[in-house]
């Protein structure tokens, strides 16, 4: 089996968010990189564990970005992985991404494509779904639970309020989360070897783009917390019932 | 023309969070001067699928196929893309649910339509097709141009909520469809028990973290959960120390949720944490230290030991509801 990791770049979860030029861009004044954390501690560690486990024979990172996700690719790199490819292009449209991703499958001849269950920044669940289906695989989303018995896999994923449990065959794609792995923390030798695992950049396939972002908003201030002394909790739950209405 | 509304369902029952969708896409219709008609699959009764008559979409399609009780992305995405074709549809709406968020992409893709994941708003048409939505886990919108003849979104559950409308009357029409064989085989499924509310559709949540210094000690969440008829949360490390279910873990890298009223006990407020909640509409923060972060995100707070002041809440809660 070959896997092949979809990893992306999002800022640091305390990253400041703010905009510029008429809010249409992010501000990336100070702003520090990571690994997407899903992909990062759940989606390729669980591809090492697969191949740990001899199920796998070749675990592929790849990113649709510009040269600025090479150092997020070496850190995920640290963590392991055999290979990478970046696709080069800053289209940030998930049709245009996945199309990406879908063709660097099939070229390669991945019978596994793992993403995240969402980036921190983008949040549109959406990649795992559209490469399934660019594909023409199933796809099982927002799993917490992977094992595979030969090229059949049993898989938990989410559902309101618990879980449910699929059969699939490869080939497929799976979106992970919490449960289908433990974070892993690199360690000097990754780190070492991440500087020299092969990375490869190759131009983008033709795909259209279906959305565009036009502007971004950010939320208005909160008036600041009303404060409630200790011994009058009666008054929390009028203020609740009568001001704020939602009990 | 249509608006096309996908009525995710369990157990017999409209999800809150397809419901919220019907009322939405009623409204996109009634924007764009079309029809909303709903899409029910699976065996449902009509009796069930009545409640979405409420939320003033015009009709309901259902294809009863028995094999769609269990779901596939990839089957469901061949039923609604030929329903779709077949409606003329040109808004396609889900929930931003755990279903909606397996077919909704594949759907994009398989339509060649622009999709909205996690919209938060109704589309503004003045000038083409924008939806606001969710970006940077809550702490940030963006608008989303559509570019695309045919449309998706997806809404976020809560964003929206339940608008009644109409006499509540629906016809409900029986479609045939063909339904390809499932590739994904469902062999077991665990779900809230009943009377549990979920979390992801819970307009009342009610959340601990690590001040609460050990399992044993949850009862006071949970009765006060229970006093509100709320559903329950956590913060990372308590899950992580398995004092609670993974599945009740909020934040960055938990569920995100947008819940009426939050209400959380001994948390420190992390910004990892605050992402997955900050889309609340009230957040309510109890904790001994004033200068805990989570007062800052706040709209009312109590600083005080939990273990005193939540009991007392929970009693003033069930005066009130008596
Ligand atoms: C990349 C990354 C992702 C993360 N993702 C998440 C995430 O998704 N969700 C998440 O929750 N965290 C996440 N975290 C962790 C986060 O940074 C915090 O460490 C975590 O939220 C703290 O949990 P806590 O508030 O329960 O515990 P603590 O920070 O230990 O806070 C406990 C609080 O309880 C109060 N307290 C103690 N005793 C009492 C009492 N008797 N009565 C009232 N109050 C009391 C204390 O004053 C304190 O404020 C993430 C971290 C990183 C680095
Ligand atoms: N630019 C990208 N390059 C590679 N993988 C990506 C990219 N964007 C998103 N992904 C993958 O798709 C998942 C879901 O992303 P999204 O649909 O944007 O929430 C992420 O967790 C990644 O695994």
């Amino acid at each position: 089996m070959k896997i092949l990791v979809c990893v992306s770049k999002t800022p640091d979860t305390t990253a400041k968010i703010a905009f510029k030029d008429n809010n249409t861009k992010f501000d990336e004044a100070g702003v520090q990189y990571i690994v997407n954390p899903y992909d990062e501690w759940y989606s390729l560690v669980k591809a090492l564990e697969l191949k740990e486990s001899g199920v796998a024979t070749q675990v592929t990172l790849v990113n649709v970005g510009t040269a600025d996700a090479d150092p997020i690719i070496r850190k995920a790199f640290a963590i392991g992985g055999d290979d990478g490819i970046r696709v080069n292009s800053d289209n940030s449209d998930s049709f245009f991404i996945a199309s990406q991703i879908a063709n660097v499958a099939k070229n390669g001849g991945y019978d596994l494509v793992l993403t995240g269950k969402e980036t921190i920044d983008f949040n549109g669940s959406s990649i795992g779904g559209m490469v399934a289906e660019l594909l023409d695989v199933p796809y099982i989303s927002l799993a917490t639970d992977v094992k595979f018995n030969g090229n059949t896999a049993t898989v938990k994923r989410e559902i309101e309020g618990g879980d449910e449990t699929n059969e699939v065959s490869l080939p497929l794609v799976i979106s992970c989360q919490k449960g289908v792995a433990e974070q892993r923390i690199p360690n000097m030798k990754g780190i070492m070897a991440s500087r020299t695992k092969p990375l490869a950049v190759q131009e983008p396939v033709a795909a259209e783009a279906l959305t565009t972002i036009s502007s971004f908003e950010t939320p208005p201030p909160k008036a600041g917390v009303k404060l409630i002394p200790a011994d009058n909790v009666e008054e929390l739950v009028r203020l609740l019932h009568e001001e704020a209405k939602v009990i | 023309m249509s608006v096309l509304i996908y009525l995710d369902q369990a157990d017999g029952q409209i999800k809150k969070s397809g419901l919220e969708a019907a009322s939405y896409g009623a409204k996109v219709a009634e924007q764009l001067g079309t029809t909303a008609v709903g899409l029910v699959l699976g065996t449902i009764s009509a009796e069930a699928i009545k409640a979405a008559g409420k939320y003033g979409i015009n009709k309901v399609l259902q294809v009863t196929d028995a094999s769609l009780d269990a779901f596939d992305a990839q089957v469901y995405t061949t039923v609604i893309a030929e329903v779709a074709t077949q409606q003329n549809a040109n808004v396609i709406i889900f929930s931003h649910n755990a279903n909606g968020k397996a077919v909704a992409p594949r759907l994009s893709v398989r339509l060649k339509a622009g999709l909205v994941a996690g919209a938060v708003a109704l589309p503004d048409t003045s000038n083409g097709f924008i939806v606001k939505k969710s970006v940077f886990s809550g702490k940030a919108f963006a608008n989303v141009a559509v570019n695309t003849a045919v449309k998706i979104v997806s809404l976020n559950p809560n964003a929206y909520g339940l608008k009644a409308s109409g006499s509540g009357d629906v016809a409900v029409e029986n479609i045939s469809v063909t339904v390809p064989a499932a590739k994904v085989k469902v062999t077991g499924k665990s779900t809230a028990a009943p009377g549990e509310v979920p979390l992801s559709e819970a307009s009342l949540v009610v959340s601990g973290g690590r001040g609460l210094k050990g399992p044993e000690n949850w009862g006071i969440v949970t009765d006060l959960a229970h006093a509100l008829g709320a559903a329950t949360a956590c913060s990372r490390p308590v899950a992580d120390a398995h004092w609670r279910p993974h599945n009740e873990h909020v934040g960055q890298t938990g569920g995100a949720i947008s819940p009426n009223l939050y209400i959380a006990i001994g948390i420190s407020g992390a910004i990892q944490h605050l992402a997955g909640v900050n889309r609340s509409k009230y957040i309510v923060v109890i904790n001994k230290d004033p200068e805990a972060p989570f007062f800052k995100a706040a709209d009312y707070g109590i600083v005080g030991d939990a273990f005193e002041i939540v009991p007392k809440i929970t009693e003033a809660v069930k005066k009130l509801k008596a």
